[in-house]
């Protein structure tokens, strides 16, 4: 419309539109769908990878599966997946884009799991096991319990890649906040700049929320004592854990 | 544009057709041109940032948490979100994709050359000074050949998800072999383009992490001896 307008005014314009939030297809659908498609895609990846990564870590097998898992789905493009799993036996609707979604969110969680029992204090599980403890006792009441702050960064990590690339199943008109842009894309630059750049304000800054709230909830189950050195260093060294409590 | 109806008449709808790799086999070199050369000077560009950066939160601690801060919010930001951020400005040409690309690649250089610089043991950084090197020359000639392994993890990290991320450039119309994935989900799901665009993409990441692996060798010979 207003050609003249900037681009940030005009993005400023669009999400002052009340019409643009509450429209069928508007941002508050768009959100629901984004929420929707990133809940089942994370919930899909922790059931796959909790407890494959939590076994792989007490077996103490499997390590090089772990790095393997994660290098290949570096390399395999979002969009790639989002395309070809319609095609498969899934068939077309959400479950494609739930599933390939999915598969983004496994080698953090499965990293995580497998690394939160590996560091389990070793002298911990000799007690355990000096007091009879079976293996799945070991694994459910010691190191299930030492590893939920991993288990709580695999998470964070996971979902905030998820409901980043979300935005990405426009692409297949999956839904989500990403429609937004691509419909903006649809219109020219010219006349939907302010729609591109609107929808680029959601999408980052729903990412970005994930990111804090999440990071928040780390923090909560995360025991005082193990906090600061994690953050620090991406794994814990006793000599920092006792610095500022 | 994109119509390309004769396809239909193939009964089949196989995963993998030669047919179709020997009829378009110039629209597929274009695209995989397109492909690495965006990668190859994204991850240029992003090295050419990242390592004044890097050098600079090495050496000036308070100004670590910033970079590494600023570069990690940037990461986090949705690859579509970026590309929307810069399109309006930038227009829907390469230059988009070249941003975003940069942009997303230098929080993985950074942090890694921070990490190997870091690493550089202190008895060696001492014994550096003992023996009159300056900054820079402890630099050129100790710190980065020591962090040379950090250097190279940053680089094959960047590149092989850089190629990946081309892809999302579909978005701007110059998404390399992303082109041809998406064309193809739009001719009626003619998965052998698909299938095509996707395995030259996954080839041409694991090409290019073999090579990067190679030159981490050759530049670090003395490592060559241990496993590691």
């Amino acid at each position: 419309m207003s050609a003249a307008a900037s681009p940030v005014q005009q993005a400023v314009m669009w999400l002052n539109d009340p019409l643009n939030w509450t429209n069928p297809g508007g941002i508050l659908d768009r959100l629901g769908e984004h929420l929707e498609i990133s809940a089942a895609a994370v919930a899909l990846g922790c059931l796959v990878a909790w407890p494959l990564g939590l076994w792989l870590g007490h077996t103490g097998r499997g390590g090089g599966l772990v790095v393997l898992v994660s290098n290949a789905t570096l390399a395999i493009p979002t969009l790639a997946l989002l395309t070809i799993l319609p095609l498969t036996f899934l068939g077309f609707g959400r479950t494609p884009v739930v599933v390939a979604l999915a598969v983004f969110a496994v080698p953090p969680l499965l990293a995580n799991a497998y690394t939160g029992v590996r560091q389990a204090d070793l002298e911990a599980l000799d007690a355990a096991r000096g007091m009879g403890l079976s293996g799945g006792q070991v694994l459910r009441r010691v190191e299930l319990p030492l590893a939920v702050p991993y288990l709580a960064a695999g998470f964070r990590t996971a979902a905030v890649q998820v409901i980043a690339t979300t935005a990405l199943a426009s692409f297949v008109n999956g839904g989500g906040l990403g429609e937004i842009i691509r419909t903006g894309f649809g219109l020219s630059i010219a006349a939907g700049g302010g729609q591109i750049l609107a929808g680029g304000v959601l999408v980052a800054g729903l990412a970005l929320l994930a990111e804090v709230v999440l990071g928040g909830v780390e923090r909560l189950v995360t025991p005082r004592p193990l906090r600061r050195d994690r953050q620090r260093a991406g794994r814990p060294r006793p000599a920092d854990a006792t610095g500022r409590a | 544009m994109s119509f390309r109806l004769s396809y239909r008449a193939d009964p089949g709808n196989p995963w993998f057709s030669w047919q179709y790799v020997r009829d378009n086999s110039d629209t597929i070199l274009a695209a995989a041109g397109e492909h690495a050369s965006l990668t190859g000077r994204a991850v240029l560009v992003a090295v050419l940032i990242a390592m004044p950066l890097s050098v600079a939160a090495y050496w000036f601690r308070p100004l670590a948490g910033p970079i590494l801060g600023v570069t990690g919010v940037i990461y986090t930001i949705p690859s579509l979100a970026l590309f929307a951020f810069i399109a309006p400005y930038l227009g829907t040409g390469a230059t988009t994709v070249l941003v975003g690309l940069v942009l997303y690649a230098l929080l993985l250089i950074v942090r890694n050359v921070v990490a190997g610089l870091n690493q550089v043991p202190p008895e060696v950084r001492e014994a550096a000074e003992g023996m009159g090197y300056g900054r820079w020359g402890r630099l050129f000639r100790i710190d980065l050949p020591l962090a040379i392994p950090g250097i190279m993890t940053g680089l094959r990290l960047a590149t092989v998800s850089t190629v990946a991320l081309v892809t999302v450039g579909v978005l701007v119309g110059h998404g390399g072999l992303g082109q041809l994935i998406f064309a193809g989900f739009q001719n009626n799901l003619y998965k052998a383009e698909i299938m095509t665009g996707t395995v030259l993409c996954v080839a041409l990441a694991v090409l290019l992490d073999l090579l990067l692996v190679l030159v981490g060798r050759l530049v670090t010979p003395w490592s060559a001896r241990g496993v590691r």
